[in-house]
């Protein structure tokens, strides 16, 4: 090629190489006449879309939570939203309960069901209301402060969410000894 | 003349050479043998011509001292060496282009910026960016991500351009748009969101919507007020809950979650 050029070919070469394929060089013979080991189906440049949108339909989506890393900042987010939904659904569904049977859920009947229960179940019972309660409250607090723009570093929101465990844990305690 | 002179200089050349190499330290020196450090890398592989075949780790073992530091040298590494249909975006290889960005060790980043953990005792695995429609191998189609961040419009928007030569702005407008442009849009924040997992149908996600705020922020735009139109409902914007997982991964040290409870703050302000 580069000879090609310095001696002014250049242009005339190339007009070559667009010409019929019969004028065209050896190379261009062999391959017609030569049995292709890959067949190839033409298509106008329309057909494109339909061929994307085949693959598109058998792609596989990439796993997600399941390898993610567990971080401080999305493991947070979901026990906020669990103990949200699981003390909602408590508050509700004894709502509800009372609302039914009046007669059974009133207090005076669930003060004498607790008082019969054995000693270590009622801690189990206590921490089991009293820790969700108390990471909610606190998680909701730091929550509240990001919506007011504060605590929005990286470092800052790590540093809020371990205190926001190791308040969640004293109050825990606390609620479990009342 | 001319000939003479160069034969003389080569013959003079050559035995400075002869006798730099036949010095004593010069054959006494043995070349440095590194240990081989034998490392297992599990990379999430799937083909697009066996679409029926399930998505599958493979395994790959590469001895770490004849690798370069990061885990894109070893990706390439392995492509060279070991398997040539191993698929994976790549170019800058210095955390510029944003190519390479996927899930390592479960933490999205770029492979280029990576650096490989030189524990042999744990393997390393690399997964495609998390929730997304996978092209092949470690290819995502990030069709729709583009789409997203075409539709926040990012350029300047501004009907009354000055008379004479650019926009002015003063030093502190300017320092609003620090963090916020240097965003390379590799998706590592967005593929890192659950919201995003769960709704990236409607919800921008983190870099759209960093971008949104870059331009919102931008004294120069006129079209703030549209912009901000355009993220007042429940799904574009407000499905961020200020997770911070696209803060915490983010191979460019920025901050989507902080640029986007700004947003939050101004559309609350209206």
């Amino acid at each position: 090629m580069s000879v090609s050029a310095r001696v002014g070919l250049g242009s005339a070469v190339r007009r070559a190489a667009f010409t019929p394929a019969i004028g065209r060089n050896q190379i261009a013979l062999r391959t017609a006449i030569l049995k292709r080991g890959v067949q190839t189906q033409s298509l106008p440049p329309s057909a494109s879309q339909e061929i994307l949108n085949a693959q598109r339909l058998k792609r596989p989506s990439s796993p997600h939570f399941t390898i993610y890393q567990p971080q401080l900042t999305w493991i947070s987010s979901i026990a906020n939203r669990a103990t949200g939904g699981a003390l909602s659904a408590l508050l509700y569904g004894f709502s509800l309960a009372y609302l039914v049977a009046p007669g059974t859920f009133d207090s005076a009947h669930i003060i004498e069901f607790v008082a019969g229960l054995p000693e270590y179940l009622k801690y189990a019972g206590k921490v089991v209301l009293a820790a969700p309660f108390a990471f909610h409250f606190w998680n909701g607090l730091r929550h509240l402060s990001w919506d007011m723009g504060k605590f929005l570093s990286l470092k800052a929101a790590y540093r809020a969410g371990y205190a926001v465990l190791g308040v969640s844990a004293v109050t825990t305690v606390a609620l479990v000894l009342m | 003349m001319q000939v003479l002179a160069n034969t003389a200089r080569a013959n003079a050349l050559r035995s400075s050479i002869r006798s730099f190499a036949s010095s004593a330290a010069r054959s006494q020196a043995a070349p440095l043998e590194k240990p081989v450090l034998n490392k297992e890398f599990k990379i999430y592989r799937w083909n697009p011509d066996e679409p029926a075949k399930k998505p599958t780790l493979q395994t790959y073992t590469i001895d770490l001292n004849q690798t370069g530091p990061m885990v894109l040298d070893a990706l390439i590494k392995i492509k060279n060496e070991i398997d040539p249909t191993l698929t994976f975006r790549r170019s800058c290889r210095e955390g510029i282009c944003g190519s390479c960005a996927m899930n390592i060790d479960g933490q999205n980043t770029l492979a280029c910026l990576c650096r490989i953990d030189r524990k042999t005792s744990k393997d390393t695995k690399i997964y495609p960016l998390p929730h997304m429609y996978i092209v092949k191998d470690l290819v995502p189609d990030m069709t729709l991500f583009y789409k997203q961040y075409k539709s926040i419009k990012p350029y300047l928007q501004n009907d009354n351009p000055p008379e004479k030569g650019e926009f002015l702005q003063s030093q502190e407008d300017r320092k609003k748009l620090d963090g916020l442009y240097e965003c390379i849009l590799c998706a590592c924040c967005s593929t890192s969101c659950p919201s995003y997992w769960w709704n990236q149908d409607e919800y921008l996600g983190p870099a759209t919507l960093m971008q949104a705020y870059r331009w919102i922020a931008d004294s120069r735009d006129s079209y703030s007020s549209q912009r901000k139109d355009q993220l007042q409902n429940e799904m574009s914007m407000y499905r961020c809950h200020t997770i911070f997982n696209c803060a915490r991964t983010c191979p460019k040290g920025l901050n989507p979650a902080a640029a986007i409870a700004k947003i939050k703050l101004e559309l609350a302000a209206e």
